[in-house]
């Protein structure tokens, strides 16, 4: 899809050498090959939504068979009214945000050390990007039984070990998951994303001009100047390019909600994902979950768009300066 | 960068962006894949739920069923969740994937009634060596349909009871009446509590989900005087009775419970349980059997076990049974039959018994299992009360009023899956300490009311 919108575009843009009578079949037969993709595409991306809009204006729960029928944007009511999918909404914010900023400060840091040369530079930059290509459902469960698990867990494990190290009999035996669930998600998925932001930012300061940096030492800047007054000005487009993808990526976090907290306790760490799943498989309205799907799906266009629209004020404004 | 750069890198970001939002719509609607063919010889799909006796019979079917019949059969395991997240989707949408699928005595009545399941009386009448007639009556009770058929097979059955650790207890000195209150429950949770380093007083489900601290909780306020609904589908749940049963429950296990409480379930409290991090623990009876092997259990032939704690009512335990149903979409009916037939069947308990040792069995389903000598004497300690406690449960009237659809630990409509989640939810924060009781069922008479609406 993103190659399909500019290529009418690159034809149109043609240096004129073809008489005009032949230019429409022309363009069509270079079309030709691209439009089994095409339609593909079209198949596969906007069939699925236009069922899914048609779906939502339908009351149906697949237990009652004999009992759907056409309702109109009732679905749309209950959307926009229910109490649970505004806390789901609230946290989704909530989860999306921390994670996304969490994780570009921490990916900045581990990029700004990774620019530097040191010995074994390429072992610590796999390491680091290890944690990205773990499948989320197999880091989710890491984290829930390994890490967080009250009994055996990492965390009360090293909690219990220093204990015992200034002579106490054992540790406090803390509850990770009922206490502090949001936070146990974020981390998590903190340490999912770092990697990605780092990937990113390192490309960026990578990319940074030698010269400028040089010039601005010569002309006496300190480490701190240069880094406000000229690398984080040059990687900011590339922070953007990380934000906008992270929130992309953590607003459809489902594995590690489902996973380690089950969206508790209570509907504390409950995000839209998981939110239309349960009304999807366990109250089996099917209606619903559309609806409350396309809201999403609406909302986050609207959002990118506009995010991205900011972005590239900002852009204008930086390259004017 | 010049803006016409930037006005197109913006339209190929929007482009990507439509693009990811798309795809992800089109993740979250693709559903089951296709199912596998097979090469010669006929071969069924079945999915069931993660339980060690579905394990078990997942790896004794290749040796002997498929050697006996010809008949392959491909096995899906899931959660008891997800299970029925797949099952529900399979069959309700006629998909066809599954030839036969374990559900739960609380699918059966609802499923029947869409049309959704094969009947089975005819296929079990005509295996002589079946012995239809052998299966304990509350099991057939809740599989049948209201034309006294059959529409899944047990596959074990189970009630739940109170398991305790005897060493822990006699070391304490305290003694488990054989069908003690929940009073008396609390005050030897109390006792127990800390018996050894980091051990807790008692187990009690804490995880959301209906089958899951749901199943318990419900239990206990049936005893409690209280119900989910009344017999003319009043909402009840901010009744006296529930609020005062879910106090005791929370109370219990905030105070005396395994840690992690409000993310433990069956299997969490079962490896508490085996690995001695708790004294007690209440819920099913089939956990006596995983409890009793040494190959996993640090507490077997430790075990003690008593009838499930009561308050008002003379018993409480719950009725439940994991059972064989073949979807109507079926196009192997015979095959699936057979293998029903056979894993339901006495010789697979034999079998189990003499391959993987006799507390394994899959029982609670059959008169003729308590018969059998050795697991007579493997199930000593637990036979009895088993089939004592389901032979007990009532499924049409669990507690002290008349109900308005059968069942001991659920309310056989379908919307019980939501009611029970939602509410368990706001239970379990509560339990974590997130939340009160008194908010929690203030919201789940809220949604209770909503449900009672559809009935009355």
């Amino acid at each position: 899809m993103t190659t399909l919108t500019p290529a009418p575009r690159t034809v149109r843009t043609d240096p004129p050498h073809r008489p005009g009578k032949r230019e429409t079949p022309n363009k069509w037969r270079r079309r030709i090959p691209l439009l089994p993709a095409l339609i593909f595409t079209v198949v596969v991306t906007q069939l699925p939504f236009v069922a899914t809009l048609v779906i939502s204006t339908f009351q149906w729960n697949i237990l009652k068979p004999g009992e759907r029928h056409f309702t109109g944007l009732s679905n749309y009511g209950f959307v926009f009214t229910d109490e649970r999918l505004r806390t789901a909404v609230l946290n989704t914010i909530a989860l999306t945000a921390s994670v996304v900023i969490l994780s570009v400060l921490l990916g900045l840091g581990l990029a700004l050390l990774l620019d530097r040369r040191f010995p074994g530079r390429g072992l610590a930059r796999t390491l680091l990007i290890t944690p990205f290509l773990v499948m989320p459902v197999a880091a989710a469960l890491l984290w829930k039984h390994a890490i967080y698990n009250p009994d055996y867990g990492l965390l009360n494990g090293t909690l219990n070990a220093v204990y015992r190290l200034f002579g106490a009999e054992n540790g406090p035996t803390i509850d990770w998951l009922s206490n502090s669930a949001m936070p146990a998600v974020i981390v998590s998925l903190v340490w999912q994303w770092t990697p990605f932001m780092m990937l990113i930012l390192l490309a960026g300061l990578q990319a940074q001009p030698g010269d400028v940096l040089e010039a601005a030492r010569v002309d006496g800047a300190s480490a701190w100047q240069t880094f406000c007054h000229i690398t984080l000005p040059h990687l900011r487009q590339y922070i953007e390019l990380g934000v906008l993808l992270g929130t992309i990526y953590v607003v459809q976090t489902f594995d590690a909600v489902f996973t380690i907290t089950q969206g508790g306790p209570g509907s504390q760490t409950t995000n839209l994902p998981y939110e239309i799943y349960l009304t999807m498989f366990r109250k089996y309205e099917y209606g619903e979950a559309a609806a409350a799907g396309v809201v999403v799906v609406i909302g986050a266009i609207v959002i990118a768009t506009f995010a991205l629209r900011t972005i590239a004020s900002l852009f204008r404004e930086e390259v004017s300066r | 960068m010049s803006t016409h750069q930037t006005a197109r890198s913006r339209r190929t970001i929007r482009a990507v962006l439509v693009a990811v939002s798309a795809g992800s719509l089109l993740a979250a609607c693709s559903g089951a894949g296709g199912s596998s063919s097979e090469a010669g010889g006929e071969s069924i799909n079945v999915l069931m739920v993660g339980n060690p006796q579905m394990e078990d019979i997942a790896k004794l079917t290749k040796d002997t069923f498929t050697k006996d019949t010809g008949i392959k059969v491909n096995f899906t395991i899931l959660p008891e969740n997800e299970l029925r997240d797949k099952v529900t989707q399979d069959i309700a949408t006629q998909a066809g994937q599954y030839d036969v699928a374990t559900i739960g005595a609380y699918e059966v009545p609802i499923w029947n009634k869409n049309g959704w399941l094969q009947e089975l009386s005819s296929y079990a009448e005509k295996d002589a060596a079946f012995d239809k007639d052998d299966l304990l009556k509350p099991m057939v009770q809740s599989l049948s349909g209201e034309d006294d058929k059959l529409y899944a097979l047990p596959f074990y059955g189970e009630s739940s009871f109170l398991m305790y650790n005897k060493e822990v207890m006699e070391e304490k000195g305290i003694t488990v009446p054989e069908k003690p209150t929940w009073q008396q429950v609390a005050d030897i949770a109390a006792k127990a509590d800390g018996a050894r380093p980091g051990m807790k007083g008692i187990c009690l489900r804490g995880l959301a989900g209906w089958g899951e601290l749901g199943a318990s909780l419900s239990t206990v306020v049936n005893t409690f005087g209280g119900t989910w609904f009344t017999e003319d589908w009043k909402a009840q749940v901010d009744s006296p009775e529930f609020k005062k049963a879910t106090d005791f429950y929370v109370d219990l296990v905030r105070k005396h419970g395994q840690s992690g409480a409000a993310q433990s379930g069956f299997t969490e409290c079962l490896n508490a349980m085996s690995q001695g991090k708790v004294a007690m623990w209440y819920d099913a009876t089939s956990a006596a059997g995983p409890l009793e092997d040494p190959s996993s259990s640090k507490i077997a032939g430790k075990v003690g076990y008593a009838y499930a704690p009561v308050d008002k009512t003379d018993s409480s335990g719950w009725l439940w049974t994991w059972a064989w149903a073949m979807p109507k979409t079926t196009k192997k009916a015979d095959a699936a039959s057979k293998f029903m037939l056979w894993a339901s069947g006495k010789e697979y308990e034999k079998l189990v018994g003499e391959k993987l040792g006799w507390p394994r069995v899959p029982a609670g389903k059959r008169a003729s299992t308590y018969e059998i000598p050795q697991y007579k004497e493997a199930s000593a300690a637990f036979g009895d009360i088993t089939v004592k406690s389901i032979e007990q449960a009532n499924p049409t009237n669990p507690g002290v009023q008349p109900r308005p659809t059968v069942g001991v630990q659920f309310v056989a409509v379908p919307e019980f899956q939501d009611l029970g989640t939602k509410v368990t939810q706001d239970i379990s924060a509560a339990i974590a300490g997130k939340t009160s009781v008194d908010k929690a069922l203030e919201k789940g008479q809220k949604l209770a009311e909503e449900v009672a609406k559809n009935y009355r």
